[in-house]
């Protein structure tokens, strides 16, 4: 009981010695990342859980990668039975919530591979975040017909 | 025992008619005519639906420049024919290409194996796949292109199944679990070219 409010106090404690002019991108942890791959060259989706573990609001503004030539944020829908794709500017990931890209929903899109991608690599993306901060994560390549993260 | 053997024949030619069958997806038999199509294959062939009579067919409509959806149906297709074992053997995914200006067979051919041996894409002139979508109620529009010339495809999301005969059976659409698609091919598979 006691470390659970240690660790967490002692975390707050670093964040007022040094954490004044923080930014989100530091507060934001991100998992499971992953890419569906396509044959040729096909535009991908690319999916990862972000978790926001500060005391303000953030938002995902947009992504990049030295493997591919353009790469958006993009949200699936699937009202009145019919599916649809488009572009967003954003995507909130609340103070102390998480937000989540994933098949059928919101996703990257990735685009212009610069050279085939292989299952099994792990593709470096740097996520942008609302106050220009970034964050780089790695994305497993996972073949055409895989299910989940 | 004889009796039960009778009892039991006369129980499987009751499910000929399959007039009581419960299914779990929607129901649109003697609603929707039968398959019906002039396409080319993944192979360059041309075919018909004259060329899957005896299969169950999944008839689906997507676009291979698709990144979520059109892969993530396929991909959960994919897991409901394995989870039918040798039975899927029986049945076959038609993927329709609602953007033939850019889905050549060569490009379906590569996209449909990459989900599952059991699919097909097709792919053919824009009146034929519009013939066909028209068919079954189905639509698609080609959204705007984008700075970079590129293009997306709004289209239904429902997937028509078939029997044997052709005659179209279900709807599923994407608040059907994976667990009602198994259950019904799993019927419609069992129903097969017994009759």
């Amino acid at each position: 009981m006691s470390r659970r409010i240690t660790l967490p106090l002692l975390l707050a404690g670093l964040l007022l010695t040094t954490g004044v002019g923080a930014t989100e991108a530091e507060h934001i942890h991100a998992s499971g990342a992953w890419i569906r791959v396509l044959p040729g060259d096909l535009p991908a989706g690319a999916y990862v859980v972000l978790e926001n573990t500060g005391d303000q609001a953030a938002s995902l503004r947009g992504a990049h990668s030295s493997r591919y030539g353009e790469a958006m944020l993009h949200q699936s829908s699937g009202e009145g039975g019919v599916n649809r794709m488009a572009m967003v500017d954003e995507l909130a990931i609340p103070a102390h919530g998480k937000a989540e890209l994933s098949p059928g929903g919101y996703h990257l899109m990735l685009m212009k591979a610069a050279a085939p991608v292989t299952i099994g690599d792990k593709i470096k993306v740097t996520l942008t975040f609302g106050d220009g901060s970034t964050l780089d994560a790695d994305f497993v390549a996972r073949p055409a017909n895989a299910t989940g993260g | 025992m004889l009796l039960m053997l009778a009892f039991g024949t006369w129980l499987l030619a009751g499910c000929h008619r399959d007039d009581n069958i419960q299914w779990r997806l929607t129901n649109v038999t003697g609603h929707m005519p039968d398959l019906d199509f002039q396409l080319v294959d993944d192979h360059g062939k041309k075919v018909s639906g004259q060329d899957y009579r005896g299969k169950v067919v999944l008839l689906y409509f997507g676009y291979t420049h698709c990144p979520d959806v059109c892969p993530l149906t396929l991909a959960q297709l994919h897991v409901v024919m394995q989870r039918l074992g040798p039975l899927a053997d029986g049945a076959r995914i038609l993927f329709v290409s609602v953007d033939p200006a850019r889905d050549t067979p060569e490009i379906m051919h590569a996209y449909v194996n990459a989900f599952d041996p059991r699919a097909v894409g097709l792919t053919g002139t824009p009146r034929e796949i519009e013939a066909l979508s028209k068919r079954y109620r189905s639509a698609f529009t080609r959204e705007p292109d984008r700075a970079d010339g590129q293009y997306e495809v709004t289209h239904s999301s429902a997937i028509y199944l078939f029997d044997g005969q052709g005659k179209a059976r279900l709807l599923s659409t994407p608040s059907n679990t994976q667990d009602e698609m198994v259950n019904d091919l799993h019927l419609l598979l069992s129903l097969g070219s017994k009759s």
